[in-house]
């Protein structure tokens, strides 16, 4: 069974690695957060904090929007693709079982972010210590991010793979991916904003509102990590709300967890219906 | 070597209430080589489907190997080539080759010198994305021929290829099954198939309307042997006179006849001497053989239903 998974997620990792995925999403990674610790790092020097924490406060928002469009785009592809070339009429004549060949997916792919962040991310973290801007704390902080970003990957990989094993077809797959990037992580911020403006001292903003925030890995991602971060009042943003949430911030994380539990039990629920 | 490997029973499967398989029943023995033939949408892909587990019959059983399509020990025995197959164009054939053996349990290096086996062993480092139709197909069929399956389905394997790879490819399929596996493959084309199968299943609508030897078939089909005689000088309506037939251009005369009768019309002609140029015997080819079978079916079909 263990072979059988890691069979599976090796070669997802070296297709990632061959079709330049991974290249791509460093690249991407290390451009937006070398740019975000470069412009960044000019209100350090009035606010008693540390560069590399304030950088990986800027890096969590870009975490928001970056990771799960990686994780979306490297997982429409799973089901719907095998399906459209034939090869999982191939992969499930043989004696793999459909959630070995999921979790094997889910594995590889995972890797392939965390690949993808540690470089991308890691980068700016070196570039940060070579110009002085390096301590302890921020290196945790670093990790911390990566380690997040990996578990917030894994909720929308496992997004993706429902969609995958929902539709046949790869172009409708991708434009369902896209169209949950749209709402998960544009849309429901914009929503909820709207709401908290028509009604900030209400029922929503302190009973709904939270738990709102709790149910999208992205929104709970982000509040993990900025409540995480020492520098709250100075990143501002979402930051204050962390203080006045009826939960702890660790509520947060663990709402992750159960989000990628659920959606990846889904696909693999899904894809045992899937005829291939 | 009378084992049943696979045994049909009265399946029927039904899409939205069409028909898509009915009252299908055979038996394949041990290292038979039978082609399943059908025009597009006879089944064929359907039934495939069903032995491998992936579809359900609505009516009626199948087995491999006395077991269940889809089980373990029927997956563990059973190997599969689908009809157009597209492998990860940057991967190496080795890698691809490598990753089914590692799905079926099997040895991954061994199954690298299968690569050898189909004549890819020179390509196999190279990348999908720079074969020929023939050489992914033949990397299909070395990811079938992974470990020793005791059963190789190959749907419409042959299709696209040209005539060179063809005969490549029916190479091989003597040679799995010379070594102890049962093939089925289907196709929609007859003519390549003289001579590389033990025994032809036709499907027409959904139904198996033929079941033997290409021999017995052609026999069972009474197809009329053409004779194509050419004249000398004499115009082709004079030498029809003669012979009975039809003209078919100034110096031409075509004669059907039952296969009993062809020695006799031929001495016929012959017997005309210096007035004749040359004689084209015509047997019906295996596609006619195809086509009166399918036809006949057909036509029963709607006489029935009507």
């Amino acid at each position: 069974m263990l072979q059988r998974i890691l069979t599976v997620a090796h070669q997802e990792f070296r297709i990632g690695l061959r079709n330049r995925w991974i290249l791509l999403s460093v690249i991407i990674l290390s451009a937006f957060s070398l740019a975000l610790a470069l412009l960044g790092s000019a209100p350090a020097g009035t606010l008693d904090v540390s560069r590399m924490t304030i950088t990986v406060a800027s890096l969590a928002s870009l975490s928001v929007y970056l990771v799960p469009l990686i994780a979306l785009l490297l997982a429409f592809d799973a089901v719907a693709g095998e399906i459209e070339r034939g090869t999982l009429l191939l992969i499930f004549s043989s004696p793999i079982t459909r959630s070995e060949f999921l979790i094997g997916k889910a594995v590889g792919h995972t890797c392939v972010l965390l690949l993808a962040l540690t470089l991308g991310y890691g980068s700016t973290a070196l570039m940060l210590t070579f110009t002085g801007g390096g301590d302890t704390s921020g290196f945790i902080d670093f990790a911390r991010l990566i380690a997040t970003s990996t578990v917030l990957g894994f909720a929308f990989l496992s997004l993706g793979y429902v969609v995958s094993s929902l539709v046949r077809q790869v172009t409708t797959a991708a434009a369902m991916a896209i169209g949950i990037w749209l709402v998960l992580i544009v849309l429901y911020d914009l929503a909820l904003l709207g709401a908290l403006v028509a009604d900030s001292e209400g029922f929503f903003a302190s009973s709904v509102f939270p738990f709102a925030l709790l149910a999208n890995p992205a929104d709970a991602f982000r509040l993990f990590n900025l409540s995480a971060l020492d520098a709250n009042a100075m990143v501002g943003g979402m930051a204050g709300v962390a203080e006045s949430l009826p939960f702890s911030p660790i509520a947060a994380l663990v709402s992750i967890f159960v989000f990628a539990g659920v959606a990846m039990s889904g696909a693999i629920l899904l894809l045992k219906r899937v005829s291939p | 070597m009378n084992t049943t490997v696979l045994r049909v029973e009265n399946v029927r499967k039904t899409f939205d209430g069409r028909d898509a398989v009915k009252d299908l029943s055979f038996e394949l023995g041990s290292a038979e080589r039978v082609a399943l033939l059908g025009h597009n949408g006879a089944g064929k892909t359907t039934f495939f489907k069903m032995s491998l587990g992936f579809l359900t019959p609505t009516e009626g059983r199948i087995e491999v190997l006395g077991a269940q399509p889809g089980s373990d020990k029927a997956r563990a025995s059973t190997a599969f080539l689908p009809e157009s197959v597209a492998f990860q164009r940057t991967l190496t054939g080795v890698e691809v080759l490598k990753y089914y053996a590692r799905l079926k349990g099997e040895d991954a290096k061994k199954a690298v010198g299968l690569l050898e086996r189909v004549g890819l062993a020179e390509a196999g480092r190279r990348r999908i994305g720079t074969y020929s139709k023939g050489m992914r197909q033949r990397l299909g069929l070395a990811q079938a021929l992974i470990g020793t399956p005791k059963l190789v389905l190959l749907d419409e394997p042959t299709s696209g290829l040209d005539p060179i790879s063809r005969q490549n490819f029916y190479d091989l399929v003597t040679e799995i099954s010379a070594n102890g596996a049962t093939v089925l493959l289907s196709s929609h084309a007859l003519t390549e198939m003289e001579a590389r199968t033990d025994r032809i299943l036709i499907m027409s609508q959904g139904r198996l309307v033929a079941n033997d030897t290409l021999e017995n078939l052609r026999t069972a089909a009474r197809l009329p042997i053409r004779l194509k005689v050419k004249s000398k000088d004499e115009p082709a309506e004079q030498l029809a006179d003669r012979l009975g037939g039809t003209p078919v251009n100034c110096r031409s005369v075509e004669i059907m006849c039952a296969h009993e009768d062809k020695i006799a019309r031929i001495a016929a002609v012959t017997s005309l001497g210096s007035m004749i140029d040359d004689i084209d015997v015509h047997l019906p080819t295996l596609d006619d053989v195809y086509k009166h079978f399918s036809e006949k079916a057909h036509h029963e079909d709607r006489t029935g239903g009507a």
